[in-house]
């Protein structure tokens, strides 16, 4: 028996990753992630300001939506803060996942002319996200300098902010679980992907984004406290503003879900690439 | 040299389903989900259908490839030719991993790259320079081998000019060019490589053409061409494999290839037996059409001379010559061409007509046979009774800068007076 360096059959392992192969490609991804930022700010004039002007006028109407007329509680955090930070972790979770779910569909035009290992384009996803995050990440810290220096406002961030990059690759990881198990049950039939785009805007309303954990009690409670963005986001905001629920545990379930998640994922994404130029 | 098989394909096929997806195609996916955790075989695997795309068949699944067997040795340059919709395009993706085979294993051995488009990725926001990376990482070069090339690419490209514009503002000549060069400075030990790559204008594609031929030939890499084009086959490659309705049917040098690949089409044989072509007076019984009679590979070249045999049986001795007329793609006659002062014998005769050489352009043509009686009168008309395709040799290959008008081009003397 010849040993090849390469075999193409028609049968495909769960448990075969091709890890190795990601990691010959690491360049491809990086270029990616590349063409992401380059491409996003083309003949814009304010460029990676953009970046801000979401979270911003997110925050402005939640402030006013959610703070004014419906006078849900902030932990006692000035209302921009508690909303700006539920709303960039928000945000990066949301269209990690968004996008990513239509890995397989946006892409279909590259998947069908050459090969790479396709899991480059979910993990591309991420990562530009993650640049986004990052520069919104900074916004946050200005506006919580601002607020120390110029109101009356007194800080309470905590040791805990060391958890933050903990909390962001959590995250990561999540939205890229979710996104490639819809990716992977949508390229032959599409009906999840109607499912995703309003699935992600009710999930928000059962993480503590708009609200502090503290507000909600009794069953709700149990519902809310089994999602796994519950406890970064509240992690999040314990790190730094001192306010909110931080509990050991509830970042040990978040994290062992999104592995847990994202060991189903790779596998199914696995099986599906090998195949889905056929049914796409 | 030593015979290395760096790729092996060993029984590979590909079914494919026909119509739409919708909840019918859910209730196949259900049926073969309960028969394999049962440990059953798949039950659309046995009702596949020879693919032929004219027939209409009686089953959603047809295999688009069926028990294809092949070897490369390492160095080898081999053609992948046949018919549109022979199931090239899917052996091609099967073996650049773009999808998977229904069974059957390929074992390949080294760095094995494809290029079945140019530009893949290309994103048109940005410049060139950035575009040349993000194609050479996607077709699997490394950052620091595209760099060290970066210069030979641009320089091949001819667009050094316009290397930091966004490629949406090159033209489509500019656009494919720049993806050519990146394409042809791949280092893989196995290259497939489709036809639609020899693209842009006619000086592009003679370097095209060439780089290609330095590829096969110069570097000793092991390349894979699909192609109609059988002269560019012909001059690139030693070996063909001919697919037809998804299966192979030959393999084997690239001139019996071509020539089987050739003789199969009933439209370009281009020698003919006949039988229904008689009367009384006359049977004709062949045609052959050729640049040389001892070379029947079935390829016309405009700059060889071409032989135009007749065979028939003249069976009464009111016949006194045969002619043809020449008719254009558009059916409209050309010319006409008589056997005129040979006298024809009783019995079978043999007669070549020889066209010289670059008489005709390249394009289709038709013969109508007359038979004329020694009183100017038809005595047998079969029109269309042959047609040959005249080839350009040297536009095929890049060489040429285009047809020219009309469809004969006779040399006439020219000088100075």
């Amino acid at each position: 028996m010849k040993k090849w360096d390469l075999e193409i059959t028609s049968k495909t392992e769960w448990w075969q990753w091709n890890l190795k192969e990601v990691w010959r490609y690491r360049d491809l991804l990086l270029l990616l992630v590349k063409r992401d930022y380059k491409a996003s700010f083309r003949q814009t004039i304010l460029g990676p300001i953009w970046f801000f002007i979401q979270p911003i006028f997110t925050t402005l109407v939640y402030t006013f939506v959610f703070n004014k007329v419906a006078k849900l509680g902030t932990d006692g955090q000035p209302p921009a803060l508690f909303y700006l930070s539920g709303v960039i972790l928000w945000n990066y979770f949301s269209t990690s996942l968004t996008s990513t779910s239509n890995a397989f569909i946006q892409n279909a035009s590259i998947f069908g002319k050459v090969y790479f290992p396709r899991l480059i384009i979910p993990i591309s996803i991420v990562l530009s996200n993650l640049m986004k995050f990052s520069v919104q990440l900074v916004f946050f810290l200005c506006m919580l300098v601002y607020y120390t220096n110029f109101t009356t406002y007194s800080p309470h961030v905590s040791w805990h902010i060391v958890l933050v990059p903990l909390l962001v690759l959590n995250m990561a990881l999540l939205g890229l679980g979710a996104g490639m198990i819809i990716s992977s049950f949508t390229t032959k039939y599409r009906d999840l992907a109607y499912l995703v785009t309003f699935g992600v805007q009710l999930l928000m309303y059962a993480t503590p984004v708009v609200y502090p954990l503290s507000m909600v009690q009794g069953k709700l409670l149990k519902v809310i406290l089994l999602n796994p963005m519950t406890g970064i986001v509240e992690g999040f905001r314990f790190g730094f503003l001192g306010t909110g629920a931080f509990e050991w545990g509830m970042l040990a379930y978040s994290f062992s879900f999104a592995l847990v998640m994202l060991i189903i994922a790779i596998s199914l994404f696995n099986r599906v690439e090998k195949s889905f130029m056929d049914t796409v | 040299m030593e015979e290395r098989i760096v790729l092996k394909a060993e029984n590979i096929s590909k079914m494919y389903r026909l119509g739409l997806v919708n909840s019918r195609s859910l209730t196949a996916d259900l049926n073969r989900w309960w028969h394999t955790i049962r440990g059953k075989e798949d039950p659309y695997l046995k009702i596949g259908e020879v693919n032929n795309r004219a027939v209409k068949g009686s089953s959603d699944y047809v295999w688009a490839l069926k028990d294809i067997d092949f070897e490369v040795n390492a160095g080898d340059t081999m053609a992948i030719i046949g018919r549109n919709g022979a199931g090239k395009s899917t052996l091609l993706k099967l073996l650049s991993r773009v999808t998977q085979p229904t069974t059957g294993k390929i074992g390949v051995e080294g760095r094995i790259a494809s290029l079945l488009e140019v530009g893949t990725g290309f994103h048109p926001e940005l410049t060139g320079r950035d575009n040349i990376y993000l194609n050479g990482a996607i077709l699997g070069m490394r950052k620091q081998e595209i760099t060290q090339k970066l210069d030979q690419i641009i320089d091949f490209s001819g667009v050094e000019r316009y290397i930091d514009t966004p490629v949406k503002r090159y033209s489509s000549g500019m656009y494919v060019r720049l993806a050519f060069a990146v394409a042809a400075h791949l280092e893989s030990e196995i290259l497939i490589i489709d036809e639609v790559l020899a693209v842009g204008d006619m000086e592009f594609q003679k370097k095209c053409l060439g780089k290609m031929d330095e590829v096969a030939k110069g570097q000793g890499r092991t390349v894979l061409f699909v192609s109609h084009n059988m002269a560019a086959v012909k001059s690139l490659c030693q070996k063909g494999i001919v697919i037809e309705n998804g299966q192979k049917v030959f393999q084997g040098q690239i001139g019996d290839a071509v020539k089987h690949y050739m003789s199969k089409g009933a439209e370009s044989a281009l020698c003919r037996q006949f039988d229904f072509v008689r009367n009384d007076q006359f049977a004709l019984k062949e045609i052959k059409i050729s640049n040389d009679p001892n070379d029947q590979d079935d390829l016309l070249l405009d700059k060889h001379k071409i032989l135009i045999e007749s065979r028939f049986d003249v069976l009464s001795p009111e016949v006194s010559h045969i002619a043809y007329h020449v008719l254009n793609e558009s059916g409209e006659p050309i010319f006409s061409m008589g056997t005129g002062d040979i006298a024809l014998s009783v019995g079978e005769n043999k007669i070549t007509c020889e066209i010289p050489a670059y008489f005709f352009q390249s394009g289709t043509y038709y013969l109508s046979l007359f038979v004329i009686s020694k009183s100017q009168k038809a005595l047998l008309i079969e029109k269309d009774v042959m047609s040959f395709l005249v080839t350009d040799g040297d536009r095929l290959m890049g060489a040429y800068m285009g047809r020219e008008p009309g469809d004969i081009r006779p040399q006439f003397n020219w000088y100075r007076s």
